[in-house]
């Protein structure tokens, strides 16, 4: 309905809704009062997933499921996420930060003539406009954005926005638009997937753990993978162990890398260079473990242990075993 | 076959970046410029291809004050053939938005085979101006590009962008925007024969009005502010044992973190 805050779905490509979805509508729902549509431009989606939107607090998801919809095509999505908009009016566009919801958001944007606040890591009413804040020159300052015209487009970062509790038996009412469909111009050839590490995905994940220069060498990862396993947390590198050639680039935290906004950020042997932080410094709770007391990143950690990280981190996932066993 | 790259000049990633007295722009005194490290990832892509079939031209762009000269000079010296600076005063509070139509501008009298972008400038890190621009142009695009091969008569690209995941591979009809994600090549650095050919090389100047453009921003910048300082930090002493142990313990009762 018009003045309804829009929400773009990003699911796992098998018909289900991220998590990040929760962090998405939620805050959706506080700016606008519980007013909130989802969007979701699939291939595929399942009564499980449109139910789940539902209890997150979406009042409607308009579905548009196309084969065509996969994989993601700014040409196809596009011109459909656009028709929508015209006809209904939303008052904002939002989506969670992914590689390809940043593309997508920024062409429905110049397809609108709309402003985009991209990785946003906060929002507030200002009467009635939005604002929003984003962090801007490595995380080192925060720019705060405000829009010429509706619909106010933003994608948001992961981990940062409070999730919306899912509430058993509210549903969402699902309408499916016939729209003009757009033919594709790229040409699908082959997807190459990763060797899966059985760990979670690094921009998504509550809990990272980060190996620097202090792992001294590419196989000594398995001691923090170890460690992943046992707490549920993604495992991810500084830029100076990625050149090094230890790890591949897509592990990279920082300003070329990653960036990331666990709950818990816990680093090892990586000394805080300011392109390290960029990517990580909204963490919330940061644990840094370094045989360098002047090491930059003790600078920005909640807790720090100076000390050998050989001798710390299979001591440290003993711990958490015990803990997590308990 | 004619490359157009679109770059822009960015503070250096070390450099001190403090708000200005307005709260709306920064204090520039001091600050190292460079090329935004996406960009030059870009601008190799160019040059390789360019190489690689023996021909063609290497265009490089920007849009930004008179400094920014100074980025595309050292485009210029990395081996691109001329530059074309976007550089007018009614440009100042541009947004990716009017950015993305100035270049789309550029690129309609060019007529570039190719567009090469950085994912995005690291500055303020929107990686819209590249999307936008194809939009506006009604050209195809791929994001996050890791490898990219162009057909012998220059009529298709074929790119890989990384995805959550994986990789995603594409056959893309020309012209098409690309852009750069880290991990595409490695990017060499000028030699003093380079340095001062560049200086030799031709920047031609254009205003909004050769662009036949009228900035109209959608996004405005507000203000700028520090960040909220982090709570001061605590060095946990002690041997290994019993600093892990208190570790896990202040995680568990004290941040609640896992």
């Amino acid at each position: 309905m018009a003045g309804a805050f829009w929400v773009l779905v990003e699911d796992d490509r098998q018909g289900a809704p991220k998590k990040v979805m929760a962090e998405a509508i939620g805050e959706a729902a506080r700016l606008s009062g519980g007013n909130v549509e989802a969007v979701w431009v699939t291939d595929k989606a399942t009564d499980a997933g449109l139910a789940q939107l539902g209890e997150w607090g979406a009042t409607k998801v308009w579905l548009l499921e196309n084969a065509a919809f996969a994989p993601y095509r700014g040409e196809v999505w596009v011109p459909a996420v656009a028709e929508l908009v015209a006809k209904e009016s939303p008052k904002a566009v939002f989506a969670p930060v992914t590689s390809r919801q940043r593309e997508f958001m920024a062409r429905l944007a110049a397809k609108l003539g709309t402003g985009l606040c991209a990785d946003a890591v906060g929002f507030q009413m200002d009467g009635d406009t939005l604002i929003g804040t984003r962090p801007v020159y490595a995380g080192k300052l925060l720019s705060r954005v405000t829009w010429a015209r509706t619909p106010w487009m933003a994608t948001l970062r992961p981990n940062v926005f409070r999730p919306a509790e899912a509430q058993a038996g509210k549903t969402a009412q699902v309408e499916k638009p016939s729209l003009t469909a757009a033919g594709e111009k790229l040409e699908f050839v082959e997807r190459r997937e990763e060797a899966a590490t059985g760990l979670p995905e690094l921009t998504e994940a509550e809990t990272v753990i980060s190996g620097g220069r202090g792992m001294k060498g590419p196989e000594n990862y398995v001691i923090l993978e170890d460690m992943g396993k046992v707490i549920g947390a993604a495992v991810g590198a500084s830029r100076a162990a990625v050149d090094a050639g230890w790890r591949p680039h897509r592990f990279q935290i920082g300003q070329t890398g990653r960036t990331i906004s666990p709950k818990l950020y816990l680093g090892f042997g990586v000394s805080g260079a300011i392109q390290h932080l960029a990517g990580m410094r909204t963490s919330k709770v940061i644990v840094a473990v370094n045989k360098d007391p002047e090491a930059p990143i003790f600078k920005i950690a909640d807790y720090g242990i100076v000390g050998d990280l050989f001798e710390v981190v299979p001591a440290l996932t003993q711990e958490f075993k015990k803990l997590l066993e308990k | 076959m004619k490359i157009l790259v679109a770059i822009k000049q960015v503070p250096d990633t070390a450099t001190q970046v403090k708000v200005a007295g307005d709260a709306k722009s920064i204090e520039t005194a001091g600050i190292t410029w460079i090329v935004s490290p996406y960009d030059e990832f870009a601008v190799e892509e160019a040059l390789r291809i360019k190489e690689k079939r023996g021909q063609g031209e290497v265009v490089a762009v920007t849009l930004g004050p008179e400094r920014a000269k100074e980025a595309l000079r050292s485009c210029l010296a990395m081996g691109a053939d001329r530059a074309i600076h976007v550089n007018d005063p009614a440009f100042n509070d541009a947004d990716t938005l009017t950015t993305a139509q100035a270049l789309a501008a550029v690129i309609t009298q060019e007529q570039p085979a190719l567009v090469l972008v950085g994912r995005q400038a690291i500055d303020d890190d929107m990686g819209a101006v590249g999307a936008q621009v194809a939009e506006i142009l009604g050209w195809p695009c791929a994001y996050w590009i890791m490898e990219e091969a162009i057909d012998a008569d220059a009529k298709r690209v074929k790119a890989a962008r990384q995805v959550e995941g994986g990789l995603e591979v594409f056959d893309i009809p020309l012209p098409a925007v690309l852009a750069a994600q880290k991990g595409l090549n490695e990017p060499r650095y000028p030699t003093l024969k380079g340095i001062m050919g560049a200086k030799k090389k031709e920047i031609k100047d254009v205003k909004a009005g050769d662009l036949g453009i009228t900035p109209a921003p959608q996004l405005r910048v507000v203000g700028y502010e520090a960040l909220p300082p982090r709570p001061p930090g605590r060095i946990i002493d002690g041997d290994v044992a019993t600093a892990v142990k208190e570790l896990v313990r202040a995680l568990r009762e004290d941040a609640k973190a896992i």
